[in-house]
């Protein structure tokens, strides 16, 4: 599904280059539930920008779906976004002055899909997380649990392969965040690559593979029989800083 | 692009920033309307003088004589040049000349009818200076061949005169002393254009002969076959060089002999007023372009403002085309709108203001009797403009979003989503 083959990015601001990413090699199956860790700055939002076409790469070659992804035209990566991707953000990021539903809608409007049409998809999607009734409301009448299941809603609804959630949890508490999690658990079970970003070990622990970057380069994977004792060391870890 | 769906988008987007949107659309109304009230006092101003000119034919031309002022073939400067019957047939038969009329000064012009008297001016003439001057006849008729043949003692009154002297009485076949000669009152006339109607017209031949001017004529009122005003210089250049070949003097001594061409003053005239024109639509487009670098820069800082939505639409799938739709239709839509209620507005008002002068001028032609005099008329843009102004608005919202559409569809959805 994913295959990254030495992928390097600098962010170039003023004279100063910052070199972000310094040489990538991770592969990700279909249906894999991965979390990216990582402190802060170690490239982890980078990645998963450049995942989801968001951002282009300097150095490497990024396959998706079989096929590489590299300079493409604006609308082609639009078109590409559009079809098989969905995005988690960790401040929702629904357009405030349309509804639920409307939020929900907008990936196939893109798509050139009837308002009728996809109104009526919206509204399934919207009952699969439990909103129906919140059909209607705006986000500013929303919990934040409630906005992120509506972002979730809008990422699902272009029937798309792979779900990236840049820190779906971060702006929950931690209840809330343990029932997106479990969303997010239902979709991978129905087939999905989630693919997120955290820094909250709990929440990485709930995936089954981890990749840990460090300064650019991936410290470590850890798969789903390693999880325990990695949950120590890393409690360990993160008790001695 | 045009489907309900994007309109759908903008409205909600205008709805959602209402004040913002009405501050946006009333720079460009401003300027459309300002745009309109000033083409449409310039159309007033420019009707208004044009038919201030109109009291006289457009291509009369007035012709006098003097003394010489240069020299010529060896004769001092200094003569006095005098125009005669026979001047008056060679104008007559020059080419490019329509209608002749020659005039003879009287001394002392007292009129008087029975018990009223007053002092008017007796104008002695041909029948053409009627056409020359726009003589309008309100009763009987004006001036004719048989009068000047027979040298009849015919006048015809202006109404001032007939008013003063006759009191409502009627006048035709009466007969009025000038400087105690009786006078037959054949007409009663009225100038164009004026207030003032204090001329009294004799047959000229009638006027040499009983006040002592045997063939003396002072001077011509001329109308010439002439459309541009190249055609109107050759014609005057060849009157004054036939004349002045005649009575031997230089052709170019102003002297010698004055002359008007009116057709060169309205032409001048017109020339103005397609500068105020000019200058007009400078000034308007002048405030337009400021309504639309207003209307760019509210688009400036709606995009920015959006920044983080039109983010999430392009990492959902926008393509930079349907951004850019998307802020451009919204340009247009403001600045249409916006500038349509302007044309409306200004056209309007003028349209008010024209119903005004039109009364005014009504009520101006009852209390003169007849002729109203304005500077101001029908003060209105036609449609023609009003739809060019229509298009220019769509053009200039075009312009106004092009710049912001574009950073619009430059914004990096990992810039808009970056968490602050």
């Amino acid at each position: 599904m994913i295959s990254l083959k030495n992928i390097h990015k600098s962010y170039v601001t003023g004279g100063n280059s910052l070199h972000v990413l310094k040489g990538i090699d991770l592969e990700i199956e279909k249906g894999e539930f991965v979390s990216i860790m990582g402190s802060s700055g170690s490239g982890k939002s980078t990645l998963l920008n450049i995942l989801g076409i968001l951002d282009n790469y300097d150095e490497g070659e990024y396959f998706l779906n079989g096929s590489l992804v590299k300079n493409m035209s604006e609308k082609k990566a639009a078109k590409l976004r559009n079809e098989l991707v969905g995005f988690v953000f960790q401040s929702f990021n629904l357009i405030s002055f349309k509804n639920a539903m409307e939020n929900v809608a907008l990936p196939l409007y893109y798509q050139g899909v009837s308002r009728k049409k996809r109104n009526r998809i919206a509204l399934e999607y919207l009952d699969k997380m439990g909103l129906l009734e919140w059909a209607e409301h705006m986000p500013n009448e929303m919990s934040g649990g409630q906005k992120q299941r509506v972002a979730i809603a809008r990422s699902l609804i272009s029937e798309p392969k792979i779900i990236f959630a840049d820190e779906p949890t971060g702006a929950l508490d931690t209840s809330t965040s343990y029932e997106v999690m479990d969303i997010l658990k239902q979709i991978n079970n129905d087939g999905i690559t989630v693919i997120l970003v955290t820094h909250e070990h709990d929440i990485a622990a709930m995936t089954q593979k981890i990749v840990r970057l460090n300064d650019g380069v991936i410290a470590e994977i850890i798969k789903n029989g390693d999880l325990k004792s990695w949950k120590t060391q890393y409690a360990k870890e993160y008790n001695m800083a | 692009m045009f489907d309900i769906d994007i309109w759908q988008e903008i409205f909600s987007t205008i709805k959602k920033n209402k004040m913002r949107t009405f501050l946006t659309g009333f720079s460009v109304a401003w300027g459309i309307f300002m745009l309109m009230v000033l083409l449409g006092s310039g159309n007033g101003l420019s009707n208004g003088v044009s038919e201030n000119f109109m009291r006289d034919a457009i291509n009369g031309m007035w012709l006098w004589s003097g003394e010489t002022s240069m020299p010529y073939k060896g004769m001092k400067e200094g003569r006095e040049i005098k125009f005669t019957n026979s001047d008056y047939e060679t104008l007559k038969t020059l080419p490019g000349i329509e209608k002749t009329s020659g005039r003879y000064y009287l001394n002392g012009n007292t009129f008087s009818y029975g018990n009223e008297y007053g002092n008017y001016t007796a104008i002695t003439c041909h029948p053409d200076l009627q056409d020359v001057e726009s003589i309008q006849v309100v009763k009987g008729r004006f001036i004719n061949d048989i009068d000047i043949r027979n040298t009849r003692k015919s006048v015809v009154l202006g109404k001032d005169i007939y008013d003063a002297l006759f009191k409502k009485k009627e006048a035709i076949g009466e007969y009025v002393k000038i400087n105690n000669i009786p006078f037959k009152v054949v007409g009663i006339c009225k100038e164009n254009g004026s207030t003032r109607h204090r001329n009294a017209y004799i047959p000229v031949t009638t006027g040499q002969k009983v006040f002592n001017g045997s063939n003396r004529l002072h001077n011509f009122a001329l109308t010439i076959n002439a459309k541009t005003l190249d055609e109107s210089k050759a014609i005057e250049t060849e009157v004054r060089q036939t004349l002045a070949h005649k009575h031997r003097f230089n052709a170019a001594d102003k002297s010698a002999l004055g002359s008007y061409n009116k057709l060169e003053d309205v032409m001048q005239t017109m020339k103005i007023f397609q500068a105020i024109k000019i200058f007009i639509w400078i000034i308007g487009i002048g405030t337009l372009i400021a309504g639309v670098v207003g209307v760019s820069n509210i688009m400036l800082i709606i995009v920015k403002e959006r920044t983080k939505e039109i983010g999430v639409r392009k990492a959902i799938g926008a393509s930079p085309a349907s951004v850019i739709g998307l802020i451009l239709l919204e340009s247009v839509l403001i600045t249409t709108v916006a500038g349509y209620i302007g044309l409306v507005l200004g056209t309007g008002l003028m349209e008010g203001i024209n119903f005004f002068v039109e009364q005014q001028y009504a009520a101006a032609e009852v209390a003169n009797g007849g002729m109203g005099t304005t500077f101001f008329r029908n003060p209105t843009v036609n449609l023609n403009i009003a739809a060019l102004a229509t298009l220019l608005l769509v053009i200039a919202g075009t312009l106004a979003g092009y710049i912001p559409a574009k950073r619009a569809a430059k914004i990096k959805p990992i810039e808009a989503l970056r968490d602050e």
